[in-house]
């Protein structure tokens, strides 16, 4: 049999997160390939009753420890090494998530396994495993090969279906010990998302903004065509971090993932770390000065030009078509 | 143990071509084509650099930038020490190619040499980068010198009696306080406020009067070779379908189609 498949379940507060079903969908896939077992593994004091939740693993392995709750990569990675021994696995999937961010570094030095980030395909090829890697802000893919089916894989949200990874099955559990060194880090408390004066995530139109906006007095144009369409004004991290539009305006990995009926991606690049957060519109119209923008690839209607310009014309125009 | 006036902040600074600039895959088909490439730091970087300023203005202490060769460089090295900074390291050992992995371990070659370190070290890295291929260099030197480590962190809190608060972001705005002991490696993700600005007569003038230190290491093998079979542009036939046109025609196709969508 070949080595185990170990997918780190990821949760968050009580749940798990959706991730972890991608990851078992993708992981469920490679081990049939391979005629190898795939194991999931449940970290914390927490965690116990989520493992019926991950019935499309043969195994859920259980570390019931609460110095792994909430724990940084350091122990986590030391705690998944041990169980990478145990288990004999060659390939362990873990989200490329705020969440789980830094473990697999760890861990492929303490395992001396190579890893791959930013993974959005991955697939069984003979004895090697082919992953696709989406690099510089998704402006560029590589593809890189395990020749011998052993790594560690960072796995972007949304690359793979969860559905594949559900299961009505209860998989058989197993609880194991990990000797968790005392921790150097604490967790504290949670700091509740800001409640902006808008939620964004209950907008029937959302006009987003990225760096193309340029400067805050221009993010007014965009709030112009908002109020004009009934909807709300969002951004990409950019925008965020220069302080233009609060945190609780934020769109993508770090911010809220958002379902409007259309989303206008404005000056908007298309950054994998963005498009996590609004892939799920049901109408995405992007416009950017950068034909080759990566959010042309998703976007259902496109325009090459200037926001800046485009911007005023529309606002008149769609005042003109409410009347 | 008072903190206030020792602390030892070393920021990592990493160069990444700017993808603002049209990036092209060389003939090889299995890396990016180095000629027109216009490299920047990578933006973690620079928040992690307006952090340390922060956290020297509130509690004293030294600022050391440090980054390993790579075209422009030491530009950025002087707007570091322009904006600050106290002074700045560079590694002769050329950036590209190394990987995050060989670049991890000259960086830890280097922070673990005598007299780097102390006990009320902050080493701040970017929490990851764009070309992150092999891993994230923050986690790696963590691991590399034994020191606890935090990513994501979108600001520090406070720092006291040898431990750092320290926010780390989570997902739809989720942030959650952690405690760490000093000396420590916090990823940045962004720090409590954008990077400043510095005017470019200020980074001459620095220029003029200060030096930066290079430091010699031998230049480590690939640790971990990735074999990239090949690097290419996500294919240019994407779903969207794209308006042409005046402004004003474009503007017009754009209407149509939010009233389609029932939204106006």
């Amino acid at each position: 049999m070949a080595n185990a498949i170990l997918v780190l379940a990821e949760q968050l507060r009580g749940g798990v997160s959706d991730i972890t079903f991608e990851m078992l969908g993708a992981g469920r896939t490679l081990a049939g390939a391979a005629g190898a077992p795939l194991y999931a593994v449940l970290l914390g004091s927490e965690a116990a009753p989520l493992a019926t939740k991950l019935g499309a693993a043969d195994k859920v392995f259980v570390v019931d420890n609460p110095q792994l709750n909430l724990a940084p990569p350091g122990p986590i990675a030391a705690a998944l090494k041990t169980l990478v021994d145990q288990t004999q696995a060659g390939l362990v999937l873990l989200g490329c998530t705020n969440v789980s961010l830094g473990i697999g570094s760890i861990l492929a030095a303490k395992a001396g396994l190579p890893m791959v980030n930013f993974c959005r395909a991955v697939k069984a090829d003979g004895g090697a495993i082919l992953c696709t890697s989406q690099l510089f802000g998704g402006k560029i893919l590589s593809d890189v090969k395990l020749a011998d089916g052993r790594g560690i894989i960072s796995v972007y949200p949304g690359a793979f279906s969860p559905d594949a990874g559900k299961s009505d099955k209860t998989p058989a559990v197993e609880k194991v010990d990990v000797p968790v060194e005392a921790p150097q880090v604490v967790f504290k408390q949670y700091l509740e998302p800001e409640t902006g004066d808008v939620d964004i995530t209950k907008q029937n139109v959302l006009v987003g903004v990225g760096r193309g906006i340029q400067t805050q007095d221009n993010v007014q144009l965009a709030e112009d065509l908002a109020q004009a369409l009934g909807g709300a004004v969002c951004a990409s991290r950019p925008v965020i971090d220069q302080g233009w539009l609060p945190l609780s305006r934020q769109v993508g990995k770090s911010g809220m993932s958002v379902k409007p009926r259309v989303y206008l991606a404005l000056g908007i690049s298309g950054a994998p770390e963005h498009w996590e957060g609004m892939q799920n519109a049901q109408c995405i119209i992007a416009v950017n000065t950068d034909p080759k923008a990566p959010i042309f690839d998703g976007a259902h209607y496109g325009v090459v030009g200037d926001v800046l310009e485009l911007l005023p014309v529309l606002t008149d125009k769609v005042k003109a078509r409410k009347g | 143990m008072n903190t206030e006036t020792s602390m030892n902040l070393y920021v990592l600074l990493k160069m990444v071509p700017d993808t603002v600039e049209e990036l092209n895959v060389s003939a090889d088909g299995k890396s990016l084509d180095a000629e027109f490439l216009r490299f920047k730091l990578s933006e973690p970087d620079d928040h992690a650099l307006e952090q340390a300023l922060l956290l020297k203005e509130k509690y004293g202490g030294k600022v050391t930038v440090v980054a390993l060769d790579a075209p422009e460089v030491d530009d950025v090295l002087f707007t570091a020490m322009a904006k600050g900074a106290d002074g700045a390291v560079k590694i002769p050992i050329n950036q590209a190619g190394l990987g995050t992995v060989a670049s991890a371990k000259v960086l830890a070659d280097f922070l673990g040499s005598p007299g780097r370190l102390t006990a009320d070290s902050l080493l701040l890295p970017g929490s990851q980068a764009i070309d992150d291929l092999e891993g994230e260099v923050a986690p790696l030197l963590a691991a590399a010198l034994s020191l606890p480590y935090v990513g994501v962190v979108c600001g520090v809190k406070a720092v006291a009696d040898g431990k750092a608060t320290v926010m780390k972001e989570f997902a739809g705005g989720l942030r959650a306080e952690f405690e760490v002991s000093l000396p420590a490696v916090l990823g940045i993700q962004s720090a409590e406020k954008p990077p400043r600005y510095v005017p470019v007569a200020k980074v001459r003038a620095v220029m003029k009067s200060a030096k930066i230190e290079e430091v010699e290491f031998a230049t480590p093998e690939r640790l971990i070779q990735l074999e990239v079979d090949r690097m290419y542009k996500p294919e240019a036939a994407g779903r969207a379908q794209m308006f042409e046109g005046a402004t004003e025609e474009v503007a017009d196709k754009l209407v149509e189609v939010l009233a389609k969508s029932s939204v106006i």
